[in-house]
Parts: C-alpha cells; structure tokens; sequence
C-alpha cells in the first residue's frame, strides 16, 4: 500500500511538472500583450523589452520556467505583478472559500447519489423510472439557472437567505452556513444525477452477478446482499466518477461563485486572467493541478481499500 | 454537467453493414423522444442561420429609445435590454454562437479522441503512452485551464472551445481504444492480419465500422457539454461583449431581474430547452442504436403468473422435495409468455441423489433455480407447485424461503470464482451464512467455518479462511461453496453442474466429498447436470429433460441398460466408452451467469 502510495505521488508529480510546463508555455504568448496594457500610454517595443528584461522574461522558456519551479520547490511563487503580494499568502483564503461550497455539495451529492442509485437499482419498476426521472432532471437544468432561480425565490422573494456575499465562518458561523446554502445546493445537484447515474449501472450489473444468487441461496436478506455485498462492488466504479465529479464541480464552483459575489478561487482567477497576471496564474495552476492530484490519490486509495483485487496492481 | 456515458466497455455489436443501420435510422424516426427532441434542435438551428431575416435589427445595434422595452414592442416583439438591444436578435444570434461552440469542441475532441483511441488501442505497445497522455488531460480542472489562458485566447470563444475540444477528448479516446482493443483480440483480425492486410486498412474497415454507433451517441453529450461550458464562461465575462450568447444574456438579464425579470427568461429558457434536447435525444440515440439497457433486477420472490394457484394434489407420500408439474417462462420482445420449463414433476427422498440431465437450454438450471426460489426478476412462474419439506414455495413470502434457505435447502453452483463475492474474505462470507441461518455468535461461527473448511478437503483452513477469492484456485473456491452450502447441514442440497468448470482431476474429488458429506449428513441431492458419466458416478435416479420438459426418468440402472427415449439413447451413446466416463464436453465456461438462455 506504501509503494502504491508512493508510486501515485510520483506520478501526480509528474503531470504536476507537465501541466504547468504547458500553463507556462502557452502563457508565455500574451507577455507582450499583458506588458503593453500594463504600461498603457507609454508601451513601445523598447519599453516592452525593457519590462520583460526586468521581469526576465526575456530568456528562454524552458529557463524560465525551470527558474519559476525552482522558486516553487522552496515555497516561493512569486508576487502579483499588480498587488505584489505574495502569491503563496494570496490564494489560500480564497481556495478555502470555494472548497467551502465544493466539499459540503461533493458530501450532499454523493450520500444522495448512493441512496438514489441503489434504490434505483434494486427496486427496479415504477421506482426506478422515478428515480431516472430525478436524474435527469439533474443533468438537464444547468447549475447557473438552478442558481438564478434559487436566489430569486429564497432570497429576493423570501429573504431567507442572504442573495450575494460571503460570511466568514469566523466572523459568524451561522451567517457563513447561510451565505453558502443556495451555492451548495445549485452545485449539488448536477453532480448527484452524474454519480446516482453511475451507481444505479453499476448496481444493475453487480445484482446479476452470480454471487447475490448464491448468497440468497443461504438465507441472507436482500438488504444486506443489496447494501453490504453488491453495494461496496459497486463501489469502484463509483469511485471513479465521484473523483471526476469533484473537478466538475469545482469548475462549476468557479462560476456559481460569480454569481452570489463569493470571494473564491474562480473569482480570483477571472480577475487575474483579465489583467494577465502572471505569477497569480502560474500559483493558481499549482494549487488547481495539486488539488486534482490529490483527490485522484485519495480515490485510488479508496478503491485499494474497497476493492482487494484492485490491491494486487500496488 | 458532463452527461458523457462513463467508459462503455460493453460488448462489441456486430451491427456493422448497412442493412442494420438503415433500421437503425428507421427506429429513431419512430421514436417519438427522439422526434420530437430532434425536430426543436433543428427549428433552433434553422432559426438561428435565418437570425439576420427573422429580426429586424442587428444583435449589438444600441437605440436608446427602446432601453428595457417590453416583450411586444414596435420592432422590438421579445423587447429590447438594458442597452436598448434587440433580445430577439440576440437571442437568435446566441443559438448560432451555441452551435458553433458545439461543432469546434465536439470535432476538435473527435479528431483527436478517435485518432489516439486507434493507436493506443490497436498498438498496444504504445497504449500506456496515450493512456498517461489522455489521464493527464481527463484530471485537469477544464475550465480553470479556460479561465487562465484568457491572456493567450483572447477572450475568443472560438480559440476557447478549441482548446475545450482537447479537453473534452478523453471520452472519446476511452470509448474508442476500449472497442478497439476489444475488436483487435477477435479472430477475423488475426485472419486478416495473418493475410497480409495492412494495419491502417484494418483499422478503417474492421474498427471503424463498430465504434461508429458509441461515437455518435457521446458526440451527442458533448455537444451539450460545449454549449453549456460556453454559456458558463460568457457568463462569467470571458469572452468578447460584442458576440450575443446564452451566458452574457443570462448576466446581463441577472443584473436587471429586478427590472425586467424576462430580459432573464428567454436566454435562460432556450438555453434550458436547448440542453434538455440535447440530453434526451442522445438518450433516445443510445436506447436506439445500442438497444435496451439492462433493467434493474428487483431482489423478490418469483413473479407468478396471473390467476396462479399452486396446485394442491394429494400429498400421498409426503417427499423431502416434491415438484408437481412446474412451468417457468419469459416474456418474449413481443410480450408472450415463452415457456422454458414445461410441466416438470420430480421427487426426492432423503439420502438419494437423482440426477437432473439434459443439455444446455434443457431448463434443468432454470428447474433448479425455481425451486431454490432464485429465478431471475423476469421469469413468471405459470403453473405448479413446488413443496419444500413439506412447504408450498410458489408464492410464499421472502421470509417463508429465507427461514427454508440454508437451514432445510441448500445451493452449490456450478462456476466455483464469479460465486463469491470478490471483495470479501472466503471466511467472512462462511461466517455470515452460518450466522444468518443458525443465529451462532461471531465466534461460534468461525470455530465452524474452520472445521467445514478442513471437512471438505481444504489443506491450510486458517489460511484460506484469510484469503479473498481471487487468491484461491477453483477447485479450491468450489470446495469452500460446497463448505458454504452444506454448513447448517441442511436436507436437501442443490448441486448445478458442480464439477463443470473444474480440471478432470478435481472433478472426481468434488464428486466423492459431495458422496461423502451425504452419507454423513443423510441429504438429499439434486444434482443438474448434462454428463451422464457424473450421473452413472453417483445418482441412484435420473430425469432427463429436453427442451423444458422430462421424456423419461427412472432408476439410474434401468435407464443406463435400457433407454426408453430416444434422446436419451443419444445422450448415452455420446459417451465413448469407460474411459472417457468423466470427460466433459466443451462447453464454454463462461455460460454460466444465469439467465433465460438455459
């Protein structure tokens, strides 16, 4: 389990190292552009070099950016070329903001998920039919309109909740649990219907396996066939789409946040990739592909445990 | 959002010539899902290319006069917004950024989904390299990646979807190397690589033309996708002001709710109806061309038939099993009922063995699971009766037939490994049956798991009590089933063709600790098989079925000398002569997850 462990680090390391080569690459053609409009009235080809000159960027990419992930490796991710502040201080604030609506909606949505795809499933009939209705609902009705609507009824008609604006739990843990209510539940739902989906398949496949007939043939009870033995199988798969499901919502997290005003992750990268600012960007891909990284660890290392074959590839 | 049917791994089809997809077109101009979802994208479409004929203005032509003018103004029929513009023309307009968003990131993630799918499949010495490749590009937050490269695409939305195109491509790869790994293992490749074919040629004639139909159907999804990643990111502002789309609509209408609440619906409406379409005409695409999903299979009691009533007979000499007349079908397509077991009667008497015979497709499983109560969801018991030690199983409770399972009537199967469950330890789901059926603490029952496991032969029962099934043999798992089936010593034991799937030197084993554990035990054994070697090995009596029905039964020893059937004299002159006795046929080993085929 160790050496599997630290196989998969090695090999988000890796993409870690790619994604953001790339990041930089492909960045490293709008510094002009994102100099020019810095300097505004005064931007000629000679001030331009100059700045770049400055910054260093005149050197080669490839220099750059083994300079840049130098700097990363000892904790430094540059300043903001508009703030300065420290990239390093800046973007931790504002993950958490955003991880504050993504892991509330990731936990709502999957205990829905397994309960809706199970019933689904194992019922079959008029409840399944029901069932695959709910789901697709939640695919069909985009998270930005669930958003708009919710806002408009609880908020703006009902004043319930708060329309916009972010509480820090610190400040007022009630206040930060109802200024995150409305963005959980228009992120949750897409995501339930993706993974209640899956599971519903799975578990089909999985109860005409034919252990479940064997284990009835010793007088279990479909319950447990159902949920202690066909559900954990049905696990893995599962698995799978909960650690995609997670990237989706983040980045649906990224707009849902623009529309309650949430000082977030997204909101941060859509400032700074309007200015091009370019040391935030790079420490954003950081934190984004260190993020991924991490969840598909986490997923692997569940299905290890969940799943002893899946064990003997360690 | 991504609705993208996960990773299909499913069966190749062999729908491939043109005769199959012409009905395959044809079905989907009778569905009515499909129709109908059909037929609103293409008016949206025509509506949209018809965009400057259809509105009289241009979608960013600002008139002051008419800032937030109502829904039915002069010119204005879905009114104008907050900038004085025509929502009708930006509405339309909209349509046509919507559909060139889907066309640049479906074919983008097409192209290069369907290439590398080709390469990594067909090629497996360059699989792990695309497969790290496509991995890399699934696990990257898409439209973080969109946001952050605003700098290099500009705000275009065309250059944006380019680059979501590469990132929506991994669905694509993985349906596409998945069937083609699954099409370069089949036989007719090899012939046609052994003669001489060219690999590309192969690819386009024998690949291509079975990964069509999946393809379609997840190009449908990303459509969908793009259009609503699109609508997402111009919401959010990325993207330039002075191309009409959903999302910058939506924004707009957002900050003017309060005002002029339908500046917000129409946007969102189309954009709503426009997904939903999208979504349930790829559904209808993928019921039609990939045929019925899987239904659920409901855990319950065997379905009866309508009017049923068990057959009360006089119960003259009270059988440890007694089956009088049992039918069992399936609905055909059609909705007929199709009988697979017609009117089988049998008894058994405690400490005998009979010996259920005939070939695949006989219904002799099908026998055997109807009275174990386990017939699949969609069998429909049509008449009979089947009593248990004396109980009327057909239309008892679940709770009647679990109280019988395990406890008076017990199940060996015949495929020894897909009979356990693979994520649990073989001790833990001894221990479980045991509990389940006596009701013995933890402990109590793993003492007796453990003396089971030694009484059928196992040599190290610690350690295969630890072990998971996958690190067992199977001869190994099928002896720790017969451990499973016989642990509360129960009366009657259903054997279904336990030796099949085993070496011939096990097989001979199995048969003698079954013999043994039913002189111990004074069970009685049904035991379904279609070798009469196994059959002259240990049953004392014999029924032989053919195509659902029993053509002749009797004492083992009268029928082998003298056949009165003639398909059983067919059967017995299969076998050669004494020493092919305990030889099976070939049959496939994986026919054994049951269904309405035997």
């Amino acid at each position: 389990m160790l050496l599997y462990s630290a196989r998969r680090l090695l090999a988000g390391f890796v993409l870690f190292v790619i994604v953001a080569f790339i990041t930089y690459w492909l960045l490293s053609f709008s510094f002009d552009s994102v100099i020019a409009a810095r300097l505004g009235a005064s931007a000629t080809p000679e001030t331009i070099a100059e700045v770049r000159a400055d910054y260093g960027l005149d050197r080669p990419v490839v220099v750059q950016y083994v300079d840049w992930l130098a700097g990363v490796f000892q904790g430094d991710l540059g300043r903001s070329f508009y703030t300065q502040e420290p990239v390093i201080d800046a973007i931790p604030p504002r993950l958490f903001v955003t991880l504050s609506i993504v892991v509330p909606a990731l936990i709502i949505a999957t205990i829905i998920a397994v309960f809706l795809g199970t019933f689904a499933a194992s019922r079959g009939g008029g409840a399944d039919k029901a069932a695959q209705g709910v789901m697709l609902f939640g695919y069909l009705v985009p998270n930005l309109l669930i958003a708009i609507l919710l806002t408009v009824v609880l908020a703006i008609n009902l004043g319930w909740l708060p329309a916009t604006g972010y509480v820090r739990f610190g400040d007022d843990p009630a206040g930060w649990l109802k200024s995150i209510t409305i963005p959980v539940i228009a992120l949750f739902i897409g995501g339930a219907a993706n993974i209640a989906n899956q599971v519903r398949g799975t578990m089909i496949d999985e109860l005409r396996k034919d252990y479940v007939r064997t284990l009835r043939t010793r007088g279990v009870s479909a319950r447990t066939v159902v949920y202690k033995h066909a559900l954990r199988n049905a696990a893995g798969p599962a698995l799978t789409v909960f650690g995609l499901t997670f990237i989706n919502m983040f980045g649906g997290a990224l707009i849902i946040e623009q529309v309650f005003a949430l000082p977030g992750f997204g909101t941060f990268s859509f400032n700074s990739a309007l200015q091009g600012d370019f040391p935030v960007l790079m420490g954003l891909t950081v934190f984004g592909v260190g993020m991924t990284v991490t969840i598909n660890l986490l997923t692997d290392l569940a299905n290890g445990w969940l799943n002893p074959k899946a064990r003997i590839y360690a | 959002m991504t609705a993208i049917p996960s990773d299909s791994t499913s069966v190749v089809p062999s729908e491939t010539d043109a005769e199959t997809r012409k009905g395959a077109i044809a079905r989907l101009v009778r569905d009515p899902q499909a129709v109908i979802t059909g037929s609103i994208l293409i008016l949206m479409i025509i509506a949209g290319l018809l965009a400057n004929v259809i509105a009289q203005h241009d979608p960013n032509e600002a008139n002051l006069y008419v800032v937030n003018a109502p829904p039915g103004t002069e010119g204005y029929p879905l009114g104008a917004d907050q900038a004085g513009r025509d929502i009708l023309a930006r509405l339309l307009h909209s349509i046509n950024t919507a559909v060139v968003s889907a066309l640049i990131g479906a074919s983008v993630a097409l192209v290069i989904g369907t290439a590398f799918g080709l390469v990594g499949g067909y090629f497996a010495r360059l699989r792990s390299m695309t497969e790290w490749t496509f991995t890399l590009i699934m696990t990257f937050p898409g439209i973080l990646l969109l946001i952050l490269l605003m700098p290099l695409t500009g705000g275009d939305y065309r250059a944006t979807m380019l680059i979501f195109g590469v990132l929506l491509s991994p669905g694509i790869y993985r349906i596409v190397r998945n069937m083609t790994v699954g099409v370069s293992r089949e036989l007719y490749v090899d012939a046609a690589k052994v003669s001489g074919v060219t690999s590309s040629r192969i690819l386009r004639r024998h690949v291509l033309s079975v990964v069509r139909g999946p393809i379609v159907i997840a190009t449908a999804f990303l459509c969908g996708t793009a259009i609503s990643t699109q609508a997402g990111l111009a919401f959010l502002g990325v993207g330039s002001l002075s191309i009409p789309s959903f999302g910058a609509m939506i924004s707009e209408g957002f900050r003017n709710i309060g005002l002029a609440p339908t500046q917000y619906l129409w946007p969102a409406l189309t954009l709503g109806v426009m997904n939903a379409c999208i979504v349930l005409f790829g559904n209808a695409l993928r019921d039609t061309l990939q045929g019925a999903q899987p239904k659920p299979q409901k855990i319950s009691v065997a379905h009866l038939a309508e009017g049923f009533e068990a057959e009360s007979g006089p119960n003259a000499a009270p059988a440890l099993l007694s089956i009088r007349d049992l039918g069992i079908a399936y609905p055909s397509p059609s909705g007929e009922l199709n009988e697979v077991v017609r009117g089988v009667s049998l008894d058994l008497k405690p400490g005998e063995t009979v010996g259920l015979v005939g070939e695949s497709g006989s219904g002799k499983t099908q026998t055997a699971f109807g009275v174990l109560g386990v017939l699949p969801n969609e069998a429909i018991v049509t008449r009979g009766s089947v009593r248990v030690d004396g109980t009327e199983i057909l239309g008892a409770p679940e709770s009647t037939l679990r109280k019988l399972r395990g406890d008076v009537i017990a199940y060996v199967p015949q495929e020894p490994m897909s009979n356990l469950d693979p994520v649990y330890t073989v001790g833990s789901q001894l221990v479980e049956g045991i509990r389940v059926a006596t009701g013995v603490s933890k402990r109590e029952a793993k003492v007796r798991a453990l003396e089971l496991l030694e009484r059928v032969g196992i040599p190290d029962p610690q350690r295969t009590f630890k072990s998971y099934p996958h690190e067992i043999s199977g001869g190994m798992a099928q002896r720790v089933l017969i451990a499973g089936a016989v642990a509360t010593e129960p009366k009657i034991l259903i054997a279904d063709e336990p030796t099949t799937a085993l070496d011939v030197t096990v097989q001979a084993d199995i048969l003698d600790l079954l013999r043994d554990l039913q002189q111990e035990m004074g069970m009685g054994i049904i035991l379904v098989t279609h070798n009469f070697g196994v059959v002259a090995d240990i049953c004392s009596r014999i029924c032989v079925m053919k195509e659902g029905e029993v053509v002749e039964s009797g004492e083992a020893v009268d029928v082998f000398a003298d056949p009165q059937h003639e398909y059983t004299s067919m059967l017995l002159n299969a076998i050669l002569d004494e020493d092919t006795v305990r030889t099976d046929p070939p049959v496939a080993v994986g026919q054994t997850s049951g269904g309405a085929s035997r």
